[in-house]
Protein backbone atom coordinates (compact mmCIF):
# COMPACT_ATOMS: atom_id res chain seq x y z
CA UNK A 1 0.00 0.00 0.00
CA UNK A 2 1.01 3.38 -0.57
CA UNK A 3 0.38 6.10 1.82
CA UNK A 4 -0.55 9.72 0.05
CA UNK A 5 2.99 11.18 0.45
CA UNK A 6 4.21 8.14 -1.48
CA UNK A 7 1.53 8.88 -4.11
CA UNK A 8 2.91 12.53 -4.32
CA UNK A 9 6.10 12.07 -4.64
CA UNK A 10 5.35 9.49 -7.40
CA UNK A 11 3.54 11.33 -9.48
CA UNK A 12 5.89 14.46 -8.94
CA UNK A 13 8.88 12.20 -10.51
CA UNK A 14 7.16 9.70 -12.74
CA UNK A 15 3.34 11.41 -13.37
CA UNK A 16 2.59 7.70 -12.03
CA UNK A 17 -0.23 8.31 -9.09
CA UNK A 18 -0.66 4.25 -8.40
CA UNK A 19 0.88 1.10 -9.10
CA UNK A 20 0.32 0.27 -12.37
CA UNK A 21 -1.15 -3.12 -13.10
CA UNK A 22 1.02 -3.27 -16.26
CA UNK A 23 4.29 -2.43 -18.42
CA UNK A 24 7.66 -2.94 -16.54
CA UNK A 25 8.55 -1.06 -13.43
CA UNK A 26 10.04 -1.46 -10.15
CA UNK A 27 9.14 1.28 -7.32
CA UNK A 28 11.53 1.60 -4.44
CA UNK A 29 10.64 3.13 -1.31
CA UNK A 30 12.72 3.78 1.59
CA UNK A 31 15.40 1.14 0.46
CA UNK A 32 12.31 -1.17 -0.37
CA UNK A 33 10.39 -3.16 -3.32
CA UNK A 34 6.80 -1.52 -3.63
CA UNK A 35 6.04 -3.35 -6.24
CA UNK A 36 7.52 -5.01 -9.63
CA UNK A 37 6.16 -6.29 -12.87
CA UNK A 38 8.51 -7.58 -15.48
CA UNK A 39 7.11 -7.73 -19.23
CA UNK A 40 7.43 -10.19 -22.18
CA UNK A 41 10.44 -8.13 -23.64
CA UNK A 42 11.74 -6.27 -20.30
CA UNK A 43 12.89 -8.53 -16.99
CA UNK A 44 13.33 -6.29 -13.99
CA UNK A 45 15.36 -9.37 -11.50
CA UNK A 46 16.46 -8.32 -8.14
CA UNK A 47 20.35 -8.93 -7.82
CA UNK A 48 21.35 -12.01 -5.47
CA UNK A 49 22.77 -9.70 -2.80
CA UNK A 50 19.69 -7.04 -2.57
CA UNK A 51 21.41 -4.44 -3.79
CA UNK A 52 19.29 -3.49 -6.61
CA UNK A 53 17.94 -4.89 -10.04
CA UNK A 54 19.02 -5.85 -13.57
CA UNK A 55 16.82 -4.77 -15.86
CA UNK A 56 17.36 -7.44 -19.30
CA UNK A 57 15.79 -5.67 -22.59
CA UNK A 58 15.87 -8.00 -25.24
CA UNK A 59 16.64 -7.55 -28.68
CA UNK A 60 14.30 -5.67 -31.38
CA UNK A 61 11.83 -4.56 -28.40
CA UNK A 62 10.21 -1.70 -29.44
CA UNK A 63 8.46 1.31 -27.67
CA UNK A 64 8.48 0.36 -24.52
CA UNK A 65 8.86 1.89 -21.44
CA UNK A 66 10.28 1.12 -17.96
CA UNK A 67 9.60 2.90 -14.75
CA UNK A 68 11.44 2.68 -11.90
CA UNK A 69 11.06 5.86 -9.26
CA UNK A 70 12.72 5.67 -6.06
CA UNK A 71 11.49 7.17 -3.08
CA UNK A 72 12.39 8.05 0.51
CA UNK A 73 9.54 9.24 2.98
CA UNK A 74 11.52 8.66 5.85
CA UNK A 75 14.20 11.10 8.24
CA UNK A 76 17.42 8.94 8.48
CA UNK A 77 17.38 6.49 5.69
CA UNK A 78 21.14 6.29 3.60
CA UNK A 79 19.69 4.11 0.55
CA UNK A 80 21.91 2.83 -2.25
CA UNK A 81 21.35 0.78 -4.69
CA UNK A 82 22.92 -0.50 -8.01
CA UNK A 83 20.77 -0.68 -11.34
CA UNK A 84 22.24 -1.87 -14.39
CA UNK A 85 20.28 -1.79 -17.60
CA UNK A 86 21.08 -4.39 -20.70
CA UNK A 87 19.39 -3.19 -23.83
CA UNK A 88 19.71 -5.70 -26.61
CA UNK A 89 21.01 -4.86 -30.26
CA UNK A 90 17.94 -2.65 -31.67
CA UNK A 91 15.73 -2.18 -28.73
CA UNK A 92 14.03 1.26 -28.81
CA UNK A 93 13.16 2.41 -25.27
CA UNK A 94 11.93 4.98 -22.75
CA UNK A 95 13.28 4.59 -18.96
CA UNK A 96 11.78 6.94 -16.35
CA UNK A 97 13.96 7.20 -13.25
CA UNK A 98 14.35 9.67 -10.43
CA UNK A 99 13.66 9.75 -7.21
CA UNK A 100 12.03 11.93 -4.10
CA UNK A 101 12.76 12.15 -0.67
CA UNK A 102 10.13 13.95 1.58
CA UNK A 103 12.18 14.41 4.99
CA UNK A 104 9.95 15.60 7.68
CA UNK A 105 12.27 14.81 10.12
CA UNK A 106 15.64 15.90 11.88
CA UNK A 107 18.33 13.45 10.21
CA UNK A 108 19.76 13.14 6.85
CA UNK A 109 17.70 11.08 4.32
CA UNK A 110 20.41 10.02 1.10
CA UNK A 111 19.63 8.48 -1.81
CA UNK A 112 22.47 7.10 -4.11
CA UNK A 113 21.20 5.71 -7.33
CA UNK A 114 23.99 4.16 -9.52
CA UNK A 115 22.97 3.71 -12.77
CA UNK A 116 24.83 1.59 -15.63
CA UNK A 117 24.08 1.37 -19.34
CA UNK A 118 24.98 -1.42 -21.48
CA UNK A 119 23.18 -0.17 -24.94
CA UNK A 120 23.67 -2.68 -27.42
CA UNK A 121 24.04 -1.89 -30.94
CA UNK A 122 21.71 0.44 -32.98
CA UNK A 123 19.74 0.41 -29.92
CA UNK A 124 18.24 3.35 -28.69
CA UNK A 125 17.08 4.72 -25.16
CA UNK A 126 15.07 7.73 -23.85
CA UNK A 127 16.54 8.17 -20.24
CA UNK A 128 14.35 10.19 -18.17
CA UNK A 129 15.47 11.16 -14.97
CA UNK A 130 13.56 13.79 -12.26
CA UNK A 131 14.69 14.69 -8.14
CA UNK A 132 12.95 16.42 -5.95
CA UNK A 133 13.61 17.13 -2.17
CA UNK A 134 10.26 18.38 0.20
CA UNK A 135 9.30 17.59 3.55
CA UNK A 136 9.69 20.89 6.27
CA UNK A 137 12.11 18.94 8.62
CA UNK A 138 15.89 19.92 9.17
CA UNK A 139 17.20 16.88 7.92
CA UNK A 140 18.88 17.47 4.73
CA UNK A 141 18.12 15.87 1.34
CA UNK A 142 20.79 14.68 -0.68
CA UNK A 143 20.73 12.83 -3.69
CA UNK A 144 23.22 11.62 -5.58
CA UNK A 145 23.03 10.19 -8.81
CA UNK A 146 25.79 8.21 -10.89
CA UNK A 147 24.94 7.40 -14.82
CA UNK A 148 27.25 5.14 -16.52
CA UNK A 149 27.51 4.53 -20.37
CA UNK A 150 28.46 2.12 -22.79
CA UNK A 151 27.34 2.37 -26.00
CA UNK A 152 27.86 -0.08 -28.32
CA UNK A 153 28.21 0.78 -32.32
CA UNK A 154 25.23 2.93 -33.94
CA UNK A 155 24.03 2.86 -30.27
CA UNK A 156 21.67 6.05 -29.40
CA UNK A 157 21.31 7.15 -25.59
CA UNK A 158 19.54 10.61 -24.96
CA UNK A 159 19.43 11.20 -20.98
CA UNK A 160 17.50 14.40 -19.60
CA UNK A 161 17.96 15.02 -16.34
CA UNK A 162 16.01 17.76 -13.72
CA UNK A 163 16.73 19.17 -10.41
CA UNK A 164 14.49 22.20 -9.90
CA UNK A 165 13.38 22.22 -6.63
CA UNK A 166 13.62 20.88 -2.45
CA UNK A 167 17.50 19.36 -2.82
CA UNK A 168 19.53 20.44 -0.23
CA UNK A 169 23.35 18.62 -1.68
CA UNK A 170 23.65 16.62 -4.74
CA UNK A 171 26.73 15.42 -6.75
CA UNK A 172 25.74 14.14 -10.44
CA UNK A 173 28.48 11.94 -12.18
CA UNK A 174 28.18 10.91 -15.73
CA UNK A 175 30.00 8.71 -18.37
CA UNK A 176 29.70 7.41 -20.85
CA UNK A 177 32.72 5.18 -23.33
CA UNK A 178 31.24 5.12 -26.88
CA UNK A 179 32.04 3.14 -29.46
CA UNK A 180 31.94 3.65 -33.83
CA UNK A 181 28.75 5.51 -34.68
CA UNK A 182 27.40 5.91 -30.73
CA UNK A 183 25.90 8.92 -29.85
CA UNK A 184 24.81 10.02 -26.29
CA UNK A 185 23.05 12.88 -25.68
CA UNK A 186 22.55 14.87 -21.71
CA UNK A 187 20.75 17.27 -21.00
CA UNK A 188 20.67 18.60 -17.89
CA UNK A 189 18.49 21.54 -15.79
CA UNK A 190 19.11 22.31 -12.36
CA UNK A 191 18.13 24.72 -9.69
CA UNK A 192 19.26 25.43 -6.69
CA UNK A 193 18.52 28.05 -4.03
CA UNK A 194 18.60 28.59 0.02
CA UNK A 195 22.31 26.95 0.69
CA UNK A 196 22.14 24.04 -1.61
CA UNK A 197 25.11 22.57 -3.41
CA UNK A 198 24.98 20.75 -6.49
CA UNK A 199 28.01 19.25 -8.69
CA UNK A 200 28.13 17.79 -11.70
CA UNK A 201 30.78 15.55 -13.41
CA UNK A 202 30.77 14.37 -17.25
CA UNK A 203 33.60 12.03 -18.34
CA UNK A 204 32.67 11.04 -21.53
CA UNK A 205 35.84 9.13 -23.63
CA UNK A 206 34.38 8.69 -27.83
CA UNK A 207 36.63 5.88 -28.43
CA UNK A 208 34.65 5.04 -31.83
CA UNK A 209 34.92 6.74 -35.34
CA UNK A 210 31.94 8.64 -36.13
CA UNK A 211 30.82 8.45 -32.02
CA UNK A 212 29.69 12.01 -31.00
CA UNK A 213 28.16 14.03 -27.50
CA UNK A 214 26.57 16.58 -26.69
CA UNK A 215 26.46 18.08 -22.85
CA UNK A 216 24.15 20.59 -22.51
CA UNK A 217 24.00 22.29 -18.89
CA UNK A 218 21.33 24.90 -18.32
CA UNK A 219 21.49 26.26 -14.62
CA UNK A 220 20.06 29.14 -11.70
CA UNK A 221 21.33 29.77 -8.53
CA UNK A 222 19.82 32.28 -6.42
CA UNK A 223 20.18 32.87 -3.03
CA UNK A 224 23.47 31.56 -1.74
CA UNK A 225 23.43 28.38 -3.30
CA UNK A 226 26.66 26.65 -4.92
CA UNK A 227 26.98 25.19 -8.32
CA UNK A 228 29.97 23.49 -9.39
CA UNK A 229 30.47 22.03 -13.65
CA UNK A 230 33.12 19.59 -14.55
CA UNK A 231 32.88 18.06 -17.91
CA UNK A 232 35.61 16.51 -19.74
CA UNK A 233 35.27 15.10 -23.55
CA UNK A 234 38.36 12.68 -24.54
CA UNK A 235 38.76 12.55 -28.27
CA UNK A 236 40.41 9.40 -29.70
CA UNK A 237 38.47 9.14 -33.18
CA UNK A 238 37.29 10.75 -35.62
CA UNK A 239 34.81 12.01 -33.38
CA UNK A 240 32.60 14.88 -32.49
CA UNK A 241 32.29 16.41 -28.53
CA UNK A 242 30.22 19.39 -28.04
CA UNK A 243 29.82 20.66 -24.22
CA UNK A 244 27.52 23.64 -22.96
CA UNK A 245 27.30 25.04 -19.80
CA UNK A 246 24.82 27.97 -19.72
CA UNK A 247 24.03 29.17 -16.13
CA UNK A 248 22.02 32.32 -14.64
CA UNK A 249 23.11 33.64 -11.25
CA UNK A 250 21.13 35.39 -8.68
CA UNK A 251 21.35 36.80 -5.42
CA UNK A 252 24.29 35.66 -4.11
CA UNK A 253 24.41 32.37 -6.25
CA UNK A 254 27.82 31.38 -7.47
CA UNK A 255 28.68 28.98 -10.50
CA UNK A 256 31.53 27.64 -11.54
CA UNK A 257 32.35 25.58 -14.35
CA UNK A 258 35.48 23.78 -14.99
CA UNK A 259 35.73 22.29 -18.72
CA UNK A 260 37.78 20.30 -20.04
CA UNK A 261 38.41 19.04 -23.24
CA UNK A 262 41.35 16.65 -24.64
CA UNK A 263 41.78 15.40 -28.53
CA UNK A 264 43.85 12.14 -29.11
CA UNK A 265 43.27 12.04 -32.59
CA UNK A 266 44.28 14.93 -34.99
CA UNK A 267 40.16 14.06 -36.26
CA UNK A 268 38.51 14.81 -33.54
CA UNK A 269 36.09 17.67 -32.70
CA UNK A 270 35.62 18.90 -29.46
CA UNK A 271 34.13 22.11 -28.48
CA UNK A 272 33.26 23.41 -25.32
CA UNK A 273 30.98 26.54 -24.75
CA UNK A 274 30.08 28.01 -21.10
CA UNK A 275 28.42 31.25 -20.52
CA UNK A 276 27.52 32.59 -16.76
CA UNK A 277 25.37 35.67 -15.70
CA UNK A 278 22.76 37.36 -14.88
CA UNK A 279 19.67 37.97 -16.41
CA UNK A 280 20.39 40.52 -18.68
CA UNK A 281 18.78 43.76 -17.98
CA UNK A 282 17.67 44.13 -22.21
CA UNK A 283 15.53 40.69 -21.39
CA UNK A 284 13.83 41.93 -18.40
CA UNK A 285 13.03 45.27 -19.95
CA UNK A 286 11.71 43.86 -23.33
CA UNK A 287 9.21 41.66 -21.48
CA UNK A 288 8.06 44.54 -18.58
CA UNK A 289 7.25 46.59 -22.49
CA UNK A 290 4.80 43.40 -22.82
CA UNK A 291 3.07 44.96 -19.71
CA UNK A 292 5.00 41.96 -17.31
CA UNK A 293 6.13 43.41 -13.78
CA UNK A 294 10.30 42.71 -13.16
CA UNK A 295 9.56 39.72 -10.88
CA UNK A 296 7.10 38.14 -13.51
CA UNK A 297 9.53 39.30 -16.10
CA UNK A 298 12.21 37.22 -14.27
CA UNK A 299 10.03 34.59 -13.49
CA UNK A 300 8.93 33.88 -17.58
CA UNK A 301 12.78 33.83 -18.18
CA UNK A 302 14.09 31.51 -15.76
CA UNK A 303 11.00 29.64 -16.35
CA UNK A 304 11.82 29.69 -20.46
CA UNK A 305 15.47 28.95 -19.44
CA UNK A 306 14.97 25.45 -17.72
CA UNK A 307 11.82 24.66 -19.83
CA UNK B 1 -2.79 61.67 -26.78
CA UNK B 2 0.65 61.86 -26.01
CA UNK B 3 2.30 64.95 -24.72
CA UNK B 4 6.10 65.66 -23.82
CA UNK B 5 6.39 68.85 -22.05
CA UNK B 6 10.14 70.37 -21.68
CA UNK B 7 12.28 66.45 -21.93
CA UNK B 8 15.98 67.48 -21.23
CA UNK B 9 17.80 64.54 -20.90
CA UNK B 10 21.89 64.03 -20.38
CA UNK B 11 24.32 61.39 -20.13
CA UNK B 12 28.78 61.40 -19.51
CA UNK B 13 28.22 64.97 -19.74
CA UNK B 14 26.76 65.49 -23.04
CA UNK B 15 23.14 66.92 -23.55
CA UNK B 16 20.63 64.35 -25.62
CA UNK B 17 17.76 65.71 -25.21
CA UNK B 18 16.92 69.34 -25.14
CA UNK B 19 14.07 71.05 -24.10
CA UNK B 20 11.85 68.57 -26.13
CA UNK B 21 8.19 69.54 -26.75
CA UNK B 22 5.59 67.36 -28.57
CA UNK B 23 2.06 66.54 -28.56
CA UNK B 24 1.09 63.23 -30.37
CA UNK B 25 -2.77 63.34 -31.37
CA UNK B 26 -4.86 60.08 -30.96
CA UNK B 27 -5.08 57.97 -34.03
CA UNK B 28 -1.96 59.82 -35.92
CA UNK B 29 0.67 58.31 -38.07
CA UNK B 30 4.03 60.06 -37.06
CA UNK B 31 7.53 59.60 -38.21
CA UNK B 32 10.31 61.20 -36.44
CA UNK B 33 13.71 61.65 -38.61
CA UNK B 34 16.90 63.39 -38.04
CA UNK B 35 20.70 62.45 -37.95
CA UNK B 36 22.18 59.28 -36.15
CA UNK B 37 23.03 60.76 -32.86
CA UNK B 38 20.14 63.09 -32.93
CA UNK B 39 18.84 61.78 -29.66
CA UNK B 40 15.41 59.85 -31.44
CA UNK B 41 15.98 56.60 -29.75
CA UNK B 42 16.36 58.15 -26.65
CA UNK B 43 13.09 60.02 -27.06
CA UNK B 44 11.43 56.98 -27.73
CA UNK B 45 12.86 55.47 -24.46
CA UNK B 46 11.84 57.94 -22.53
CA UNK B 47 8.32 57.51 -23.90
CA UNK B 48 8.53 53.83 -23.20
CA UNK B 49 9.76 54.69 -19.65
CA UNK B 50 13.09 52.74 -20.33
CA UNK B 51 15.35 56.17 -19.74
CA UNK B 52 13.52 58.61 -17.32
CA UNK B 53 14.66 62.14 -18.13
CA UNK B 54 16.07 64.51 -16.03
CA UNK B 55 13.37 67.23 -16.18
CA UNK B 56 10.09 67.66 -17.99
CA UNK B 57 7.16 65.36 -18.19
CA UNK B 58 4.91 63.13 -20.26
CA UNK B 59 1.29 63.29 -20.98
CA UNK B 60 -0.88 60.11 -21.58
CA UNK B 61 -4.75 61.03 -22.16
CA UNK B 62 -3.68 64.24 -19.52
CA UNK B 63 -2.63 62.07 -16.56
CA UNK B 64 1.43 62.53 -15.99
CA UNK B 65 3.06 59.38 -16.59
CA UNK B 66 6.11 60.33 -15.67
CA UNK B 67 7.05 58.70 -13.01
CA UNK B 68 5.65 55.31 -14.17
CA UNK B 69 7.12 52.45 -14.73
CA UNK B 70 7.48 50.63 -18.14
CA UNK B 71 5.53 47.89 -16.66
CA UNK B 72 2.63 50.49 -15.63
CA UNK B 73 3.20 52.65 -19.18
CA UNK B 74 2.80 49.01 -20.79
CA UNK B 75 -0.63 48.17 -19.31
CA UNK B 76 -1.90 52.06 -19.44
CA UNK B 77 -1.33 51.07 -23.57
CA UNK B 78 2.66 52.02 -24.40
CA UNK B 79 3.89 49.38 -26.92
CA UNK B 80 7.33 49.77 -27.83
CA UNK B 81 9.57 47.59 -31.04
CA UNK B 82 13.07 47.41 -29.73
CA UNK B 83 15.91 48.94 -32.68
CA UNK B 84 17.53 45.39 -31.99
CA UNK B 85 15.44 43.12 -30.65
CA UNK B 86 16.30 41.02 -27.68
CA UNK B 87 17.35 37.16 -27.36
CA UNK B 88 15.88 34.45 -25.01
CA UNK B 89 17.17 30.97 -24.81
CA UNK B 90 14.14 28.58 -24.36
CA UNK B 91 11.24 31.09 -24.81
CA UNK B 92 9.43 30.61 -27.80
CA UNK B 93 7.93 33.30 -30.45
CA UNK B 94 4.55 31.84 -29.30
CA UNK B 95 5.52 32.24 -25.26
CA UNK B 96 6.63 35.74 -26.70
CA UNK B 97 3.75 36.66 -29.01
CA UNK B 98 1.25 34.85 -26.10
CA UNK B 99 2.89 37.48 -23.37
CA UNK B 100 2.41 40.17 -25.39
CA UNK B 101 -1.41 39.99 -25.95
CA UNK B 102 -2.40 39.61 -22.42
CA UNK B 103 -4.31 36.57 -22.62
CA UNK B 104 -3.84 32.96 -23.60
CA UNK B 105 -3.25 32.71 -26.85
CA UNK B 106 -3.74 29.39 -29.33
CA UNK B 107 -1.09 28.57 -31.82
CA UNK B 108 -3.17 29.43 -34.69
CA UNK B 109 -3.73 32.76 -33.36
CA UNK B 110 0.11 33.33 -32.96
CA UNK B 111 0.48 32.31 -36.05
CA UNK B 112 -1.83 34.91 -37.73
CA UNK B 113 0.68 37.23 -36.52
CA UNK B 114 3.74 36.11 -37.78
CA UNK B 115 2.19 35.67 -41.23
CA UNK B 116 0.96 39.08 -41.22
CA UNK B 117 5.10 40.23 -40.70
CA UNK B 118 6.02 37.35 -43.57
CA UNK B 119 7.06 34.49 -41.57
CA UNK B 120 5.84 31.38 -42.45
CA UNK B 121 3.93 30.49 -38.94
CA UNK B 122 4.44 26.66 -38.76
CA UNK B 123 8.16 27.23 -39.26
CA UNK B 124 8.71 29.52 -36.45
CA UNK B 125 5.84 29.26 -33.83
CA UNK B 126 7.86 26.76 -31.61
CA UNK B 127 11.08 28.03 -32.36
CA UNK B 128 13.03 29.66 -29.35
CA UNK B 129 13.55 33.13 -29.55
CA UNK B 130 17.31 32.85 -29.53
CA UNK B 131 20.76 33.45 -31.64
CA UNK B 132 19.99 30.37 -33.84
CA UNK B 133 16.90 33.28 -35.64
CA UNK B 134 18.56 35.71 -38.23
CA UNK B 135 18.78 39.62 -37.34
CA UNK B 136 15.56 39.71 -39.96
CA UNK B 137 13.55 36.70 -38.44
CA UNK B 138 14.07 38.51 -35.21
CA UNK B 139 12.71 41.86 -36.05
CA UNK B 140 9.69 40.36 -37.55
CA UNK B 141 8.68 38.85 -34.32
CA UNK B 142 9.48 42.09 -32.51
CA UNK B 143 6.81 43.33 -34.80
CA UNK B 144 4.38 40.71 -34.46
CA UNK B 145 4.57 40.82 -30.63
CA UNK B 146 3.68 44.65 -30.53
CA UNK B 147 1.15 43.79 -33.25
CA UNK B 148 -0.28 41.40 -30.61
CA UNK B 149 -0.20 44.00 -27.71
CA UNK B 150 -3.13 46.10 -29.42
CA UNK B 151 -2.28 49.28 -27.24
CA UNK B 152 -3.20 52.81 -27.95
CA UNK B 153 0.24 53.74 -28.69
CA UNK B 154 3.13 52.01 -30.40
CA UNK B 155 6.76 52.73 -31.28
CA UNK B 156 9.02 51.52 -33.69
CA UNK B 157 12.46 52.02 -33.14
CA UNK B 158 13.92 51.75 -36.79
CA UNK B 159 11.86 49.28 -37.58
CA UNK B 160 13.32 48.91 -41.62
CA UNK B 161 16.70 47.96 -40.15
CA UNK B 162 17.33 44.33 -40.47
CA UNK B 163 14.41 43.91 -43.04
CA UNK B 164 16.41 42.59 -45.27
CA UNK B 165 14.70 40.11 -47.44
CA UNK B 166 11.34 40.71 -46.79
CA UNK B 167 9.97 43.18 -49.70
CA UNK B 168 9.83 46.92 -47.94
CA UNK B 169 5.75 47.04 -48.91
CA UNK B 170 4.74 44.45 -47.04
CA UNK B 171 6.47 46.78 -43.68
CA UNK B 172 4.16 49.44 -45.05
CA UNK B 173 1.24 47.18 -45.18
CA UNK B 174 1.79 46.39 -41.61
CA UNK B 175 1.71 49.52 -40.02
CA UNK B 176 -1.39 51.26 -42.51
CA UNK B 177 -3.65 48.11 -41.00
CA UNK B 178 -2.35 48.23 -37.67
CA UNK B 179 -3.35 52.25 -37.98
CA UNK B 180 -6.54 51.41 -39.45
CA UNK B 181 -7.86 48.44 -37.69
CA UNK B 182 -7.00 49.24 -33.91
CA UNK B 183 -6.69 53.27 -34.76
CA UNK B 184 -4.09 53.62 -32.84
CA UNK B 185 -1.01 56.24 -32.61
CA UNK B 186 1.60 55.28 -34.64
CA UNK B 187 5.22 56.57 -34.03
CA UNK B 188 8.19 55.39 -36.20
CA UNK B 189 11.42 56.13 -35.73
CA UNK B 190 13.01 56.36 -39.53
CA UNK B 191 15.11 57.16 -42.17
CA UNK B 192 13.09 55.21 -44.84
CA UNK B 193 12.03 57.49 -47.52
CA UNK B 194 8.56 55.44 -47.96
CA UNK B 195 7.71 55.46 -44.14
CA UNK B 196 7.79 59.31 -44.24
CA UNK B 197 5.55 59.24 -47.21
CA UNK B 198 2.98 57.47 -45.38
CA UNK B 199 3.40 59.75 -42.23
CA UNK B 200 0.34 62.47 -41.44
CA UNK B 201 3.42 63.98 -39.51
CA UNK B 202 6.96 64.42 -39.80
CA UNK B 203 9.20 65.46 -36.98
CA UNK B 204 12.94 65.76 -37.28
CA UNK B 205 15.03 65.78 -34.13
CA UNK B 206 18.46 66.91 -34.77
CA UNK B 207 20.94 67.86 -32.23
CA UNK B 208 18.33 66.43 -28.97
CA UNK B 209 15.81 69.36 -30.30
CA UNK B 210 12.86 69.52 -32.63
CA UNK B 211 14.17 71.18 -35.55
CA UNK B 212 11.08 70.88 -37.82
CA UNK B 213 7.34 69.85 -37.19
CA UNK B 214 4.70 69.27 -39.71
CA UNK B 215 2.30 68.20 -42.19
CA UNK B 216 5.06 65.31 -44.50
CA UNK B 217 3.96 68.01 -47.73
CA UNK B 218 5.54 70.83 -45.67
CA UNK B 219 8.74 68.78 -44.47
CA UNK B 220 9.34 66.10 -46.60
CA UNK B 221 10.43 68.95 -49.88
CA UNK B 222 12.92 70.87 -47.70
CA UNK B 223 14.36 67.81 -45.47
CA UNK B 224 15.31 66.42 -48.97
CA UNK B 225 16.55 69.66 -50.20
CA UNK B 226 18.67 70.04 -47.29
CA UNK B 227 19.88 66.68 -46.84
CA UNK B 228 20.96 66.11 -50.82
CA UNK B 229 24.47 64.88 -50.45
CA UNK B 230 23.98 63.04 -47.21
CA UNK B 231 23.52 59.49 -46.60
CA UNK B 232 21.08 59.73 -43.57
CA UNK B 233 17.81 59.72 -45.46
CA UNK B 234 17.69 55.99 -47.58
CA UNK B 235 15.91 55.33 -50.69
CA UNK B 236 12.31 53.17 -50.69
CA UNK B 237 14.11 49.57 -51.81
CA UNK B 238 15.93 48.73 -48.73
Amino acid sequence: MMDDVIKNLLSEISDMTEIPVNGAFNIRGNGASLGRNSTENIQIVPKPNGSGIDIYIQPGTKDEHVHIPALITESGVHDLVYNDFHIGEGADVTIVAGCGIHNCGNEESLHEGIHRFYVGKNAKVRYLEKHIGEGDGNGKRIINPQTHIEGAENSYLEMDTVQLKGVDSTKRISSAKLQAGATVVIKEKIMTHGNQTAETAFDVILEGAGSSAKLISRSVAKDHSYQLFRSKIVGNSDCYGHSECDAIIMDDGIVAAEPEIVANNVDATLIHEAAIGKIAGDQLTKLMTLGLTEAEAEAQIINGFLK
Amino acid sequence: MLELRNISFSADGKQILNNINLTIDDAKFIVITGPNGGGKSTLAKVIAGIITPDSGQILLDGQDITNWSITERARAGVSFAFQQPVRFKGVTVHDLITLASGRDLSAAAACEYLSEVGLCAKDYIDREVNASLSGGELKRIEIATVMARKTKLTIFDEPEAGIDLWSFKNLIDVFEKMHREIKASILIISHQERILNIADQVVVISGGSVAKIGAKEDVLPELFHVSTGCRYFQGGNA
